[in-house]
């Protein structure tokens, strides 16, 4: 065990699988050492395991996961590094025409064993191109699994299991967690944890909070707000969208007959809908209200502090949607 | 990998060395491929024709020649890439024919079970491992079949076939930059038909050639007849030659012409009737028997055994074809993700 920060334990997952597995290798923008990418993520990587399995890339997203799923498709496991989920819209034909379907369209034949990384999330002012969550896009692509951790531990022992998935997994980084999640006991080596299995961050009892990434910690500081009350909340961190661990999820609200999803993204069509959709099919005659979705806003991220501030869900804004549906 | 040129070809030129001339086997073998492709290329279209067969189907006809080519200086390990306008390269790589037409009529007994049909035919076994329906889709991923090989200090080539219109995509400039920076074992042949969809070449592009765009990237290139499959067995034996020796990528820029438009049974305004005229008059595949004959000596009887041959098979792969199942859907959900093992 050791202490580390959220970028570390990325760090030491994609150490232990270039260690261990010789088809592992890492390709994107600027990862080699002396900087080891934007956000010093894969630093020390180059220069232990060589510029030939960590490789730079010119800024050429298509090419970028165009090389790692045909490199997949031949046997290995690439890790490829897209910098900021907005880019993936320069990307979106490799991944969601390509490595998302070339397992069915292929009968089986072929499967693509690829990651593919990158940092999200608003709340650095880096305006509207910068900042976005566009999981929905991607839970909405059959063939793709999805993942976003809340803590080191679990970003280490998720991204191990996407590595060694035998299927294109986006791993998604919030860039907020880089910087202020706080350090906890990370396992040494290969400790994975598996995809498709939820996290309760919280016990409770009155109500289910449900989310993933950053926004685990934003459920639970709301939790913190409302300690006085005699509000017991659930914390409910879905850790992968694909697989989902829809058993956790329904045996909570069954429960406590009350749920809130809150996530970043906007929320029109966002996984907060699809997820109280599956709320409410199984368990609607149990539910003492219909489920609330506390999101990001239905327009693109600004800039400007106030008007981010605004658009992001806060521990305030979720704290006030529990106390109204608890009241 | 970073060793330049072993052949002393300056990168952005012409890539072609002296080499020997194709054997007779090469040259029979050609023949075989083409033939192949045409008989089945007429079975497609004269069943579309008469109700037979429902498909949305892109002809290769025309454009065989650089496909024989590859068919015979591609060794069994490397790989393809190609597109929706695939048939003729499927056949060339090797796909047996039986489970070809299977997977073109949606068969189960198909390459993929019927989950692909000929927009997305893939043969792992034969090399053939991704077929696009995005036009320039499939460069990129060929640099990613390239850099395994590169990973791996195999001596594997990956080619791309692709038409003139994917040139203009960013994936194209995408994929040949990486490829030219990484110096990776793959081969970009433009199976240049002059029309991208309906739109002729002249109105997509203002340089007169796609070989030139080599340039720009710093890699080899070189235009060839695409109607002479002599002249493709030079230029693809030469780019694999380099791709082998770690001299990097070539674009090939392949001139050809498509019979039949681009999906059978459209309109055909967009193209000058005599310009296809004149096209399929130069019939590329009577010109090589032909050729194989006066020049290299091959007796017809040789090439009569051979069309025998290719007929019955032909006709074989279609009677399995349709007497082969649909899926019955309850494979609908099976492949999206890999089956969990618990």
């Amino acid at each position: 065990m050791a202490v580390m920060g959220f970028a570390a334990a990325i760090n030491s997952a994609l150490d232990v699988a270039l260690g261990s597995d010789p088809d592992v290798f890492l390709l994107g923008e600027d990862i080699s050492d002396p900087g080891g990418g934007v956000y010093n993520i894969t630093k020390g990587l180059s220069t232990k395991y060589g510029e030939h399995r960590v490789r730079d890339t010119p800024i050429s997203e298509s090419a970028i996961i165009g090389a790692a799923t045909g490199a997949a498709l031949a046997g290995k496991r690439p890790v490829a590094e897209i910098m900021i989920m907005d880019f993936l819209g320069v990307c979106l034909d490799q991944l969601a025409n390509h490595a998302a379907k070339l397992r069915y369209m292929t009968g089986g034949q072929a499967h693509v064993p690829l990651v593919v990384r990158m940092s999200a999330g608003a709340g650095v002012q880096f305006g509207a191109q910068h900042s976005e969550l566009l999981e929905a896009w991607l839970v909405h692509t059959p063939g793709l699994k999805v993942v976003m951790p809340s803590t080191p531990a679990d970003a280490k022992g998720l991204l191990l299991s996407a590595i060694f998935d035998d299927d294109p997994v986006v791993f998604i980084e919030p860039t907020l967690l880089y910087f202020g999640a706080a350090k906890e006991e990370v396992p040494d080596g290969d400790v994975r944890v598996p995809l498709g299995r939820a996290h309760i961050a919280r016990e409770g009892s009155t109500i289910t909070l449900i989310s993933y990434g950053l926004h685990v910690h934003t459920c639970l500081a709301a939790v913190a707000q409302l300690s006085e009350s005699d509000i017991d909340a659930e914390v409910i961190d879905l850790r992968s969208l694909v697989p989902l661990d829809i058993d956790t999820v329904l045996a909570s609200v069954s429960k406590t007959r009350r749920a809130v999803v809150v996530h970043e993204a906007v929320g029109r069509a966002g996984f907060g809908a699809e997820l109280s959709s599956l709320i409410h099919e199984a368990l609607f005659d149990e539910l003492a209200g219909p489920v609330r979705r506390v999101t990001g806003a239905d327009t693109p991220v600004p800039y400007a502090k106030p008007l981010e501030t605004a658009f992001i869900p806060t521990a305030d804004t979720v704290a006030g949607a529990v106390r109204q549906m608890c009241s | 990998m970073d060793d330049g040129d072993a052949d002393g070809v300056n990168p952005g030129k012409v890539a072609v060395k002296q080499m020997a001339e194709p054997s007779v086997d090469d040259l029979t073998t050609m023949y075989e491929i083409q033939a192949r492709i045409v008989a089945t290329d007429e079975q497609f279209r004269q069943r579309i024709g008469r109700g037979q067969a429902t498909l949305i189907y892109y002809s290769p006809r025309g454009q065989e020649s650089i496909s024989a080519a590859l068919g015979v200086c591609l060794r069994p390990q490397d790989y393809l890439v190609t597109t929706y306008r695939g048939l003729h390269d499927q056949i060339a790589k090797g796909i047996p024919l039986r489970e070809l037409v299977a997977e073109y009529l949606g068969r189960t007994t198909g390459t993929c079970g019927g989950k692909g049909g000929p927009m997305h035919v893939t043969h792992a076994a034969s090399g053939v491992m991704v077929t696009t329906g995005i036009v320039g889709g499939g460069l990129p991923i060929a640099n990613g079949l390239g850099l395994a090989a590169v990973l791996d200090d195999s001596e594997q080539v990956t080619a791309v076939c692709f038409g003139d219109g994917a040139t203009n995509t960013g994936a194209f400039h995408e994929a040949m930059n990486l490829a030219a920076v990484w110096d990776l074992p793959v081969l970009f042949v433009c199976q240049n038909n002059q029309y991208g969809e309906h739109t002729p070449i002249a109105r997509s592009m203002r340089v007169p050639t796609v070989a030139e765009r080599a340039a720009a990237y710093g890699i080899a290139s070189a235009r060839v007849d695409g109607n002479d499959a002599v002249a493709m067995w030079h230029a693809i034996g030469a780019a694999t030659d380099r791709a082998r020796e770690g001299g990097g990528p070539t674009l090939i820029d392949a001139l050809t012409y498509r019979f039949h438009g681009h999906i059978l049974g459209e309109d055909l305004a967009y193209q000058p009737a005599e310009e296809r005229a004149a096209a399929v008059s130069a019939d590329p595949f009577p010109a090589y028997r032909a050729r194989l004959i006066s020049q290299y000596g091959i007796t017809e009887t040789v090439l009569d055994d051979i069309d025998r041959r290719i007929a019955a098979e032909v006709d074989d792969a279609f009677r399995h074809a349709l007497a082969s199942p649909e899926p019955d859907g309850s494979s609908l959900y099976t492949d999206v993700v890999a089956e969990v093992t618990v």
